[in-house]
């Protein structure tokens, strides 16, 4: 198990890597002078080739990535262009709600999606069964954003609830923290809900025709512990894969719902970045969530072998 | 004053749903088990005798339900039981244990807690106490080790054990009654031996009644106390064990008897062809060496030797995980030996790379056991049987005049090359599939366990024809079968193996009369029902 974990780190370095410089080639190689962008529209070609000279751009490529990457280890992502401030603290900043917004988004996903999907596969064919699958369905036809105004408009506008945006730190109140994030992540859920009990079903449909699930029930033993530690234990791979790769999705897919929402997240600044071609934060953000997207795979395939005892490496 | 009997089967009928090819699965049957006895239903696939098991413990799928009769479990209908009152039975008075101790044991949970699962149902015991009891209990199926076995999961143990945790399980409360529904089919033939004694000394001594489900005669004979034959939901004949065995009055009985293979081999000329198949050194090894991982190597094939003449049968016989699968597959070059050569016509197809090996592989067939999942089931049968003589450039019209051809040897109706394969019996898929291995001309033939799933009456008219067949085209057969009845019959020579190793051949007569190897005699001496007289051995 450890020299798994250890092999399995090891190997995400090469990926990490591939990603960083893919990440610093993409924005050598996109037209436009960083240079020229950050000393304004009335500089002179002196005063750009100055700044080009203190951020080491007339240097060549190799020596540039050396630098960069060296820089990166150190925990220096550079300066924002945009902001004038350093990389590392903007995404700090920008950290938490994203954080929040997400874990909280996966929560009650998960919380919704598998006694949903569970019921529907032991309900298979009843109208329950039906009404949960024909939810699923709508919730995978509804954007974000339609579902984002749809509730800002009941539950903030018409109802007066719940703040219409915004966010809250968590030091500041958890109260208020929650009380923010309730539309977008119930917004943000639904999609993943529809996916996720759709597996769910499929996954312990498969399971309650296994002969463990029929031995279980010649032991004696009740329908809900029948679900509960026979079938849906036994289904749960398939469903864990899924739950870590949506909240992959998740975390990349929070730029639409931090906008309708005026969070001030990661996907909102990703946004600013990109439209102040600020290729610091632009950089740093990318390689964050690559590197996020590693960690999770690797929690996923950890998983597997915790709920499955015959799955080793 | 008689014993009151633990179950008691009253004209009990269970209807099919309205599209189905007859009305009812099973139809007025009435039988009872006695305490401390076995009685044994015995009948062949489609006979009814699961969805007896299944009514008495109120477990039939939603689509059969009980129209009439009682199931009395020591005086209490289970047909008329609450689903509560049910669970409550289910454990206490009645258990059951099934056919495959491979899935039939919940693999993401700790045997020990599945054992003990029971006792949380249907006890107050603590946690503690309940761990004890699931040691005492395992200890007394003699599962080695109990104390550490406890805390295994399923796939860390063997299936014999694996069904000795099912027989603990069921036993663990002392049910009035058994049932097992062919829980030594998936098994080996040394392992079914050891669970027939052990489900006998279980029931001696705990005087547990036991409904018995089995479509081997074999295992009948070796356990049944009294039979219940059998046939499309109906009893054709029910009676104490020697009565039905040694006396059989209905003529489906005798049939179903005569069509058991015999232990006795009948006599055969030596065969004096050309070797089709020369087989030398041949060695498989499975698993992989690396960095940071543990060396896992298996020997599947060590130094094999072995060949096929013209006309032979050649049989491999051995228990899982003897390798017998592994060297036919070598030989077909499904899978690629480590080393050794395999000589066909003079050309070593051992090492041929993929792109030369090709022409030889139409020379090498293969029919493999199960017939339900070898078969494309959205191809047509024509299809499937044109589809290889098409790629070695045969003109279509001509391969398809060939299927025709061929489905009539093989005793199916040339017209049924337009049908899927779902449309037919397991049987009849299984001469499907002896038909698609013929259709390009193969000079050696392997079927690989090819008559291991079928029903008896079925097993012996399609060993009938492998073995026309092998006569009618000169073939080199190689018989893959862990079964010494189906070996007896067919097979010229013998191979007997054991952990990818050969430890005894011979031509069958000498292997069967005088086994020079230990392992072959422990082999003969677990066949079951080997004092009963089978087949064709008429008072042998």
């Amino acid at each position: 198990m450890l020299s798994y974990l250890l092999r399995r780190l090891i190997a995400t370095i090469p990926v990490m890597l591939l990603v960083a410089v893919f990440v610093f080639m993409l924005l050598r190689l996109t037209p436009g002078d960083p240079a020229a962008i950050i000393a304004g529209d009335y500089a002179n070609d002196a005063q750009i080739a100055e700044i080009r000279a203190k951020l080491g751009l007339d240097k060549p490529l190799p020596v540039q990535f050396m630098v960069w990457l060296g820089n990166m280890f150190q925990g220096d992502f550079g300066e924002s262009f945009f902001y004038k401030k350093q990389v590392g603290e903007l995404i700090a900043a920008r950290l938490e709600p994203t954080l929040s917004l997400s874990l909280l988004t996966i929560i009650l996903t998960v919380c919704i999606a598998v006694p949903l999907g569970t019921l529907a596969a032991y309900r298979q064919g009843s109208w329950l069964d039906r009404g949960i699958m024909g939810f699923s369905v709508l919730g995978f036809s509804l954007p974000v954003f339609v579902i984002g105004y749809m509730l800002i408009y009941l539950f903030s506008i018409k109802l007066g609830w719940l703040p219409v945006q915004g966010y809250q730190r968590i030091s500041d109140g958890v109260g208020g923290w929650l009380l923010r994030l309730i539309l977008p992540s119930v917004a943000l859920s639904v999609i993943f809900v529809a996916f996720i009990a759709r597996m769910t079903r499929t996954s312990v449909l498969e399971v309650l025709g296994e002969d463990y699930v029929r031995t279980a029930r010649a032991k004696g033993q009740t329908e809900t512990k029948v679900l509960m530690r026979h079938a849906v234990r036994n289904a749960a791979v398939p469903i864990v894969t899924v739950i870590g790769l949506s909240f992959a999705i998740l975390i990349g897919g929070v730029v639409v719902t931090e906008s309708v929402f005026n969070l001030p997240g990661l996907g909102l600044l990703t946004v600013e970045a990109v439209l102040a071609r600020d290729f610091p934060t632009i950089q740093a953000v990318i390689l964050l969530f690559s590197f996020i997207y590693v960690l999770i795979n690797l929690l996923i395939d950890v998983s597997y072998t915790v709920l499955d005892p015959r799955i080793r490496y | 004053m008689e014993q009151q009997n633990v179950l008691e089967v009253r004209n009990l009928t269970v209807s099919l749903p309205k599209n189905a090819d007859r009305p009812n699965a099973v139809e007025n049957i009435s039988f009872t088990v006695a305490p401390g006895e076995i009685v044994c239903v015995v009948g062949e696939s489609g006979s009814g005798k699961s969805v007896t098991a299944s009514a008495v413990m109120g477990l039939l799928p939603a689509a059969l339900k009980p129209s009439t009769g009682e199931t009395l479990l020591q005086g209490e209908d289970t047909l008329q039981a609450s689903a509560n009152r049910l669970r409550d039975l289910r454990g206490t008075r009645m258990a059951m244990i099934f056919q495959e101790p491979m899935t039939a044991l919940n693999p993401v949970t700790r045997v020990g807690e599945q054992i003990s699962e029971v006792l949380e149902i249907h006890t107050d015991l603590s946690a503690a106490d309940r761990r004890k009891r699931a040691i005492e209990i395992m200890e007394a199926v003699h599962l080695p080790d109990p104390e550490k076995m406890v805390d295994s999961f399923p796939h860390q143990l063997s299936g014999g054990q694996r069904q000795r945790i099912m027989i603990a399980m069921a036993l663990v409360l002392d049910p009035a009654l058994l049932i097992a529904d062919e829980p030594t089919t998936a098994l080996d033939v040394t392992t079914q031996a050891q669970i027939l004694k052990l489900v006998k000394e279980m029931q001696e001594r705990r005087g547990t009644g036991v409904l018995f489900i089995t479509h081997d005669f074999g295992v009948v004979a070796e356990i049944a106390d009294r039979i219940v034959v059998m046939q499309n939901g109906r009893v054709v004949e029910y009676g104490d064990r020697d009565d039905v065995l040694r006396r059989p009055k209905e003529p489906y009985t005798q049939m179903l008897m005569a069509s058991v293979p015999s232990m006795t081999p009948p006599d055969r000329m030596p065969r004096t062809g050309k070797n089709a198949i020369e087989v030398s050194n041949l060695n498989k090894i499975y698993g992989r060496t690396g960095w940071l991982s543990k060396d896992r190597i298996v020997h599947a094939a060590s130094d094999v030797d072995l060949h096929v003449r013209r006309g032979e049968t050649l049989g491999i016989v051995g228990e899982s995980g003897s390798g017998k699968s592994t060297v036919a597959r070598c030989i077909a070059r499904l899978i690629d030996p480590t080393s050794g050569t395999i000589s066909l016509h003079g050309t070593d197809i051992g090492t041929l790379p993929q792109s030369k090996l090709r022409p030889h592989r139409r020379k090498v067939q293969i029919v493999f056991q199960d017939p339900y999942r070898s078969l494309n089931p959205r191809r047509t049968i024509g299809q499937s049987l044109i589809e290889a003589p098409v790629n070695f450039g045969v003109a279509i019209d001509q391969a398809l005049k060939t299927a025709r051809d061929l489905m009539e040897l093989v005793g199916l109706s040339g017209d049924a090359l337009e049908r899927y394969p779902h449309q037919f019996s397991g049987g009849q898929r299984q001469r499907i599939c002896i038909a698609r291995a013929l259709a390009v001309e193969p000079d050696v033939l392997i079927a690989d366990e090819a008559v291991s799933a079928l029903d008896v009456s079925v097993q012996a008219q399609v060993l009938e024809l492998l073995d026309d067949i092998r006569e009618r085209y000169d073939l080199a057969m190689l018989f893959i079968t862990h079964d010494l009845r189906v070996a007896a019959q067919i097979c010229d020579r013998l191979i007997v193996m054991k952990k990818g190793v050969v430890v005894e051949q011979g031509p069958t007569k000498d292997v069967y009369s005088n086994p020079q190897h230990d392992y072959t005699r422990l082999l003969l001496d677990a066949a079951p029902g080997r004092d009963v007289t089978f087949g064709s051995d008429t008072a042998a």
